[in-house]
């Protein structure tokens, strides 16, 4: 049991609520990943679960232990930071072993944790030079490789791809995946990328200002948005939101009631939505179609082989891809 | 093809000669200077230690190492060379580890954090004669601060700038108080150059202030350890203000400086021949120990 029971969690800066009674839980084993815009809370969070900063209220347990009050070194997790914090004048290897040294490890079981780490990671040839003589991608690796060898029951992941090139960033991010399945890792991941948290994730709990708006699986979060911000945030181009009563069938619905369609379920057809074409944006494969239904901007993704429209159109979408949103911008259905 | 070609050479050359004459007109007056006020008479004073004093109607005559020999047995000398190494020993390391200390001290986020550092540097603000007049009501016998202080506990005043025993630990104290405050500013940049991740990765590891310090912050500010200990050294051959102040190297020259004891032979006894000699050695002592400092400590440090 390495599990994380967070519940409650509250983080204030004076009168600032930068964190918000927040609650969730990490089954052992699992990646989770806290997603959201920036200022949204999700380091602080990371942070509190780690014990960098004070928490306000709130408990934080980690396998089974309340870890709230402890100190970082008794919270039990490694973590890699979002600058790597390699220190600068040590090897490679000294950087990976210095919290075994500091915990006073024996020089055979250190010797046999480098090893396992530098295999997994492929750090065999990097071992004596200094941070500085490293690609990004290196020290990465190298930050990666001081969590593993901890043998903490959690690893925490502050932003750890930001600083890479897309390139990179899309291996390394299947290589961390890999590696948590692979070492049976409890992780918990900050990002703000959307495409890192659906790909990587088997939960993903979405902040906003300091709340939580949903927890949810990948497939979940995308097909069942628990609100207009979720619904917004995920998915490239967003959600399209359209006000309930323009749609035949909703023309009863209370005042604010929104309509969220994805890009991809709509059609061009000859009824539905009545819909002004403002431009179209070429993509190669698929091209995204802007139309505006009364003051509503929408964007319709189709194949780029279809007849491109123009003037007015109409728009259709199956019933079952219509997400319908209360006035407080929460799912009804 | 020829005639056109030497044409074109000449031009070039004019121009050439234009340029340096212009470069050595923007050059001349720093150089004239450098050479009159620097240069020159360096060359001047190493000439002279090999030269008697000139005094009235008798010129200088050439010596050769006589002035160095008569230094080896000058008692005086030996005297003021062995206090400038005691002087040294102590206000080096001293003056470091003080402004180390002090600046870990403000660098965390305590109250009053700038009244501290202000506090702190203010010393080297002011002039090293100004101090020594404060330090010398310190001393005081009697009245002084250490004295009154010394009275509550019942002992009997001490004569600490008057004694040969105390007198050149008392100029000592002054001049690292002095100097601490300047050096704090540059380990305290330094310290601040450290990112606070760093720290709180040692944390997650476990890691103590003290393992932390002695671990990574230590040899990471070991370029400006290497900075300030070199400034530290030429100081402590360069500052003697407060000898005059204070003791005027006494008593019984328990207190004299090798650049105290220079001024009193060069200014005092006029003997310029005997001064240049002292400061030849001087300036030889300070070269070595400064460019051995750079070689040997420059092997463990790490540059960013």
């Amino acid at each position: 049991m390495s599990g994380i029971q967070i519940s409650d969690l509250s983080k204030q800066w004076g009168t600032v609520s930068a964190v918000h009674q927040v609650s969730f839980e990490v089954e052992p084993g699992t990646l989770t990943v806290l997603l959201g815009p920036s200022g949204c809370g999700k380091s602080t969070t990371l942070r509190l679960i780690a014990g960098l900063d004070e928490v306000s209220s709130g408990t934080i347990r980690i396998s089974g232990r309340d870890v709230t009050n402890a100190s970082p070194a008794d919270h039990g997790v490694a973590m890699v930071f979002q600058s790597y914090a390699l220190f600068p004048h040590l090897s490679v290897k000294e950087n990976i072993i210095f919290g075994l040294r500091v915990r006073r490890v024996d020089a055979a079981e250190r010797e046999r944790r480098l090893k396992r780490a530098s295999d997994i990671l492929n750090l065999g040839e990097l071992l004596d030079r200094t941070p500085n003589q490293l690609s990004g991608g290196q020290q990465q690796r190298v930050a990666l490789g001081r969590a593993i060898v901890a043998e903490a029951p959690v690893c925490l992941m502050d932003e750890p791809l930001s600083n890479l090139d897309a390139k990179l960033r899309a291996s390394m991010r299947v290589e961390i995946r890999a590696l948590q399945q692979r070492l049976g890792l409890t992780m918990v991941y900050v990002t703000h990328d959307q495409v890192e948290a659906m790909t990587m994730a088997d939960k993903i709990v979405v902040m906003n200002q300091g709340r939580i708006e949903q927890i949810a699986t990948p497939r979940e979060l995308y097909g069942r948005p628990a609100t207009t911000f979720c619904a917004r945030f995920i998915g490239t181009p967003p959600m399209n939101l359209i006000p309930a009563r323009r749609v035949h069938g909703y023309e009863r619905s209370p005042d604010g009631c929104l309509i969220g369609v994805r890009p991809e379920d709509i059609a061009v057809g000859t009824e539905g939505v009545e819909a002004v074409v403002e431009g179209v944006e070429y993509l190669g494969a698929d091209e995204l179609v802007a139309a505006r239904i009364g003051d509503a901007r929408v964007i319709v993704r189709q194949p780029a082989r279809s007849q491109t429209p123009e003037g007015t159109i109409r728009l259709v979408w199956p019933q079952t891809a219509a997400h319908l949103f209360g006035p407080d911008g929460r799912r009804l259905d | 093809m020829a005639a056109p070609e030497r044409v074109f050479t000449k031009r070039p050359q004019i121009m050439i000669k234009r340029e340096w004459i212009n470069a050595w007109l923007l050059l001349m007056p720093a150089l004239l200077l450098l050479f009159g006020f620097t240069h020159l008479p360096a060359v001047q004073t190493v000439l002279d230690s090999f030269w008697s004093t000139p005094r009235g109607q008798r010129p200088a005559v050439f010596l050769g190492l006589d002035n160095y020999e008569r230094m080896l047995s000058d008692a005086v000398f030996i005297k003021a060379m062995i206090n400038n190494a005691i002087y040294a020993a102590i206000t080096i390391p001293a003056s470091i580890a003080l402004a180390l200390s002090m600046a870990l001290f403000v660098s965390r986020k305590i109250l009053g954090q700038g009244l501290l550092r202000m506090a702190y540097f203010t010393p080297t603000v002011l002039p090293l004669i100004a101090v020594a007049n404060i330090w010398l009501f310190f001393y005081l016998p009697g009245f002084g601060l250490f004295d009154q202080i010394r009275g509550l506990f019942g002992l009997s005043p001490v004569n600490w700038v008057g004694q040969p025993s105390t007198a050149l630990y008392a100029i000592t104290a002054v001049t690292v108080w002095n100097q601490a405050g300047f050096f704090m500013i540059f380990f305290l940049a330094a310290l601040q150059t450290i990112p606070q991740s760093l720290r709180e990765a040692a944390a997650l590891e476990g890691a103590s202030s003290w393992v932390f310090f002695w671990r990574v912050t230590w040899p990471l500010i070991m370029p400006t350890t290497l900075f300030v200990s070199v400034n530290a050294t030429i100081n402590a051959f360069r500052m003697v203000d407060h000898v005059f102040v204070m003791t005027q190297g006494g008593p019984n020259n328990a207190s004299i400086l090798l650049l105290y004891y220079i001024y009193d032979q060069g200014f005092r006894f006029w003997d310029t021949s005997y001064a240049a000699t002292l400061t030849v050695v001087m300036v030889v002592i300070l070269a070595v120990v400064g460019i051995g400092q750079f070689f040997l400590l420059d092997r463990r440090v790490h540059y960013r």
